[in-house]
Parts: C-alpha cells; structure tokens; sequence
C-alpha cells in the first residue's frame, strides 16, 4: 500500500514537469519579448537583464492592435451570431420534419462536412470577386456556410430530448412557429447554442487563410497582422514576440473565464 | 413541420443559401474548372484530363503529398498516444489534475499560425543556443533541412493537438464506471490488466472519433505550416493545401491548382469514409 500511494506521488510530480515543459514556449517568448534585440541574440533561456516594455509599445503601434482586435471582434461576433441563429432554426425544422424530403436535407450537411476547405476555396474567391463581396459582410455569409453543417448537426441531436408536445401545446394556444421557436424551443437550446458558440469562436477568431484571401488591409484581423514582423530577409524577433503576446493575451484572458464551458463544449463537439 | 409548410422552407432558406452558394456550387465549379484552362476569370478550352496527366507527373505535387501522408501517418500515431496518456493522467485523483488539464489544452485555442511562429523561434534560436552551449550538434541548424523541418512540424501539431484528444478521452474514460474498476482491482487485477481488460473495451469508441479527427487535421494543416517552415527549405516541407494555395495565388495557375483541390478532397474524404466505416465495423465486431 504505501509504494503503491508513493507511486501516486512520483506520477503527480511527473505530470506537473510535463505541465511545465507544456508551458515552456509560452515562457521563452514571453521572457525574450522584454529583452533588447541584442540581448535576444546572446542569451535566450533566462530572464532579461535590461528589462524593457518598449518592443511591447512598438508592436502595439505597429500592429495597429485596437484596430485589429475591433476587426477580428466584429467578424467573430456576426459570424458566431448568425451561425447559432441559423443552425438552431434548420436544426429544429429538420428535427420536427419526420420526411424523407427532411431526412435528405440532413444528410447533405452532414456530407459538406467531408469537403475541405482549399477543395473550394479557388472557385468561391473567384465567384464571390465577381459578386463584389470580397469584404466583412461577404466573409461572415462564407463563415455561415462553412460552419453551419456541424452546429446543425448538433442541434438536430439536441432537439430529440425536446418533446414535440411542447411545439403542439403552444400552437393549440395560437403561437405561430417562429413564436414556438423563439420562446420555447431557443431557450431550451441554450446549452448546445454555448458548445455551438464555443466551437466556432475558437475557429473563426484563429482563422487565418479565408480571411487573408477575402479582407483588405483595413480590415484584417489579428492573424493577419501578424505576418508584420517578419520580412523576406530579417526577422524582428524582438518585435515579432512582443506582437504574438499581446495577440494571445484576448485568448488567455477569454480562456480564464470560460475554461470549464470552453473544455465541455469542445469535448462535446468532438464526440457526437 | 410538412414540407409543403412554408415556416419548413423559412427556417431552412439561410443555411440552404450559405451552404449552396458557399460549398455546393464552388464543388461543381471547381470540379468543371480542373477540366479547362480556367484562369480564375473565364475557361476558353476544355482539356480533358490533361491538369490531371500533368499533376502526376508534377514532382514538386508527388512530393508534397508523400510529406503530408506521412506527416499525417506519424502525427495520428503519436497524437493518440499522447491524447491518451495525458487523459490517463489527468482522469487520476490528484490535487493538481484540473490545472494539468487546463494546461494541456491551452495551445489547442490559440490559432496555428501564432503557434507556428513560437516555435519557429525556439527551434532555430532556443535549440540553436542550446546545442552552443551543450555542444550537441543535433540541436542546432533546425528546420533549415527537410527532416528537422518535418519533426519540427510534427511537435509543433502534437504539442497544439493533444489536449484537443486529451479531452475526447477524458469523456470517455469519465464514462467507465467505477464500481468496475473497484471489482477488478477487489479480483486482484494489475493496473495494465485493468487498461487492458476494462478500460481500453469501454473507451474504443474514443479511437474512431479521434483517429477520424487526427488524420483529417493532419491532412488539411496549413497554417502551421505556413508559419512554422513556409515549406522550405526549397519546398521540400511543402504539404498538399499550401502547394494548392501558392499554385493558385501565387503562381495564378488556377485551373491546374483546381485539380490539384479536387484530388485533395478524395483523399480526404475517402480516408474521413474509410476511417468511420472500419471503426463502426469493428465497434460492433467487439
């Protein structure tokens, strides 16, 4: 008993090492994000020993960081927005709708599933160029697309413990549909819209290739920007960890609050 | 809801639209398109299947794809077996397992591309200053060949992916119930007969769902290796979707990059058919 609960310990303590080196890369570029560029070059494990927060104030400005962060904040929230709307509508009309007609329907979003993106991606540029819609709005329309197979797929799986009798109940009262949907049915969603939300934050916020093929410079998101470092022949890197910093504090600071849910949602997206 | 209801058709017209005019109709273009010499603007010639002739013989293309089949072959075997073992980990009784939990997961949230350029400068400078200063040759000069190029990527995406696999297990193993384990272990039961006769049975579901969800990652990866290697050197770490992006957007060869993507798609969606149906098979075999 008493090597069996020594064993307990030195796996714990083997796990926390693990913990450690699992957080290492975040370590190495937040402490040389504080050194000179010079001392970048001579010493990269330890601590700066000429601290300076200036790469972090240069980055910031050249980063245009509140302007890259509103972006990439007003793409994540329509998008992820629409998304939930849409998908939670398809997924209880398909649901309630026991017909063959419906069943097919289904099965055509879950099959887009199997397409991947770059298998697209050339056509859709070129159409949606031709359309005039390489911009902000025709962007979330093409996140609505790509993202509403799954979030519909588990919506349609929520709505089975969701009793039809509900819908009848409110119709015999005179609801229409839309009421039935908003009042009743959206809020009994509410757990799989936050592991829908989730799933497709974590996407679009991080997304890089769509987004550098649609949006103009204006407009670019925090992925976009960070290409602003590194040059054909120089590396910044000085510049360049201060920059990926501050880019992961939103995440960081979003994982903090929401870890439990975020964890939940994820493990629950990948399992049904 | 009928189908001849119209709140059936309201509810359906946005994702229908999205889906048709994101997904479907680009498809069928594109399918069309690798057949011409398309050149993103209009097609004046059918070709047949010449973009395809000219593809497998295309060395640069043959190579791409044996460096992203096996990128995808080692990443799957190794990210499995990490996944598992840190939710082996994680699952015990111990005061700091949701902190090692939370840990784990953390890359799998930052997007690829910040990931990629991290580890750019800890695999040239940090494992460069390291093999200075312990004099181990190995560590230095990485991703400036192909082979430190396709480790770095394959620790790159196992570092970022684990915990996302971490966590599938976890949901699984959560479901093995204890009183099972309490018996076993009561029967004399060593801790691997334990894994071996109790938990792995309960947790092969896991392996479908995450297998399936590995190898298409791996297969698709583009901004890890964008960031992280931008295929160099000389291409030679180039995977099949950054060879399709640069031949259609940097080379503007749209028709032939096309064909490219439409080869692309059968094999990702073969092995995604493939996977679900020899796992679903063997489910029920056990």
């Amino acid at each position: 008993m008493k090597s069996s609960k020594r064993n307990h310990y030195l796996i714990e303590f083997f796990g926390l090492i693990l913990a450690l080196l699992w957080l290492s890369p975040f370590y190495l570029m937040i402490v040389n994000a504080f050194k000179t560029k010079k001392e970048i070059f001579t010493g990269v494990l330890g601590f700066p020993k000429e601290f300076t927060t200036e790469n972090f104030v240069q980055a910031f400005v050249d980063l245009d960081f509140m302007r890259s962060l509103f972006n990439s904040t007003v793409i994540t929230v329509a998008s992820v927005g629409i998304i939930i709307l849409f998908s939670a509508m398809a997924g209880y009309a398909l649901a309630r709708n026991k017909s063959k007609l419906s069943g097919l329907i289904f099965l055509a979003f879950v099959a887009a599933m199997l397409i991947p993106f770059q298998s697209v991606m050339i056509p859709l540029v070129s159409l949606f160029g031709k359309a005039d819609m390489l911009n902000q709005a025709g962007l979330i329309f093409m996140y609505l697309g790509f993202g509403s197979s799954l979030s519909i797929f588990l919506y349609h799986g929520a709505m089975t413990g969701i009793s039809v009798s509900l819908d009848e109940a409110a119709i015999i009262d005179g609801a229409n549909r839309f009421q039935v949907f908003w009042h009743i049915i959206f809020p009994l969603l509410k757990p799989i819209s936050v592991t829908v939300g989730i799933l497709n934050v974590i996407w679009i916020w991080n997304d890089y290739l769509l987004p550098s093929l649609i949006l103009s410079d204006s407009a670019a998101t925090i992925p976009l920007k960070m290409f602003l470092f590194f040059g054909q022949y120089t590396k910044q890197w000085h510049l360049a960890l201060a920059g990926l910093t501050i880019a992961i504090i939103p995440v960081i600071i979003g994982y903090f609050f929401a870890q439990k849910q975020i964890i939940e949602g994820v493990s629950e997206g990948a399992v049904k | 809801m009928r189908n001849r209801s119209l709140s059936f058709w309201l509810f359906l017209t946005p994702v229908i639209l999205s889906l048709s005019i994101v997904l479907i109709i680009p498809f069928i273009y594109g399918l069309i398109y690798s057949f011409t010499n398309w050149n993103g603007m209009v097609a004046t010639e059918f070709l047949g299947l010449k973009n395809y002739v000219a593809l497998f013989k295309d060395q640069e293309f043959l190579a791409s794809l044996w460096f992203t089949t096996k990128f995808a072959l080692v990443s799957v075997i190794l990210l499995n077996f990490l996944g598992l073992g840190l939710a082996l980990l994680v699952t015990r009784k111990m005061k700091t397992s949701s902190f090692m939990r939370t840990v784990f997961f953390m890359p799998n949230l930052i997007g690829g591309l910040i990931l990629g350029f991290i580890w750019q400068f800890i695999f040239i400078n940090v494992f460069g200053s390291l093999g200075d200063l312990l004099g181990v040759e190995a560590l230095t000069g990485w991703l400036s060949t192909t082979a430190t190029g396709f480790w770095g990527l394959v620790i790159l995406t196992s570092w970022q992916m684990a915990g996302y696999i971490m966590v599938i297990y976890i949901a699984y193993l959560e479901n093995v119930p204890r009183d099972l384990l309490e018996a076993s272990e009561i029967d004399g039961a060593s801790s691997f007969q334990r894994f071996k006769n109790v938990i792995f049975p309960l947790v092969a579901p896991a392996f479908t769902v995450s297998m399936f969800l590995t190898l298409s990652n791996s297969f698709q990866i583009y901004d890890q290796n964008l960031s992280l290697t931008d295929g160099g050197p000389f291409n030679s770490t180039q995977m099949v979707a950054m060879s399709i992006v640069k031949k259609a957007f940097t080379e503007n060869k749209m028709a032939y990059a096309q064909s490219q993507a439409v080869i692309f798609f059968l094999i990702v969606a073969g092995v995604a058919i493939t996977q679900v149906y020899y796992n679903k098979k063997r489910e029920v075999d056990l």
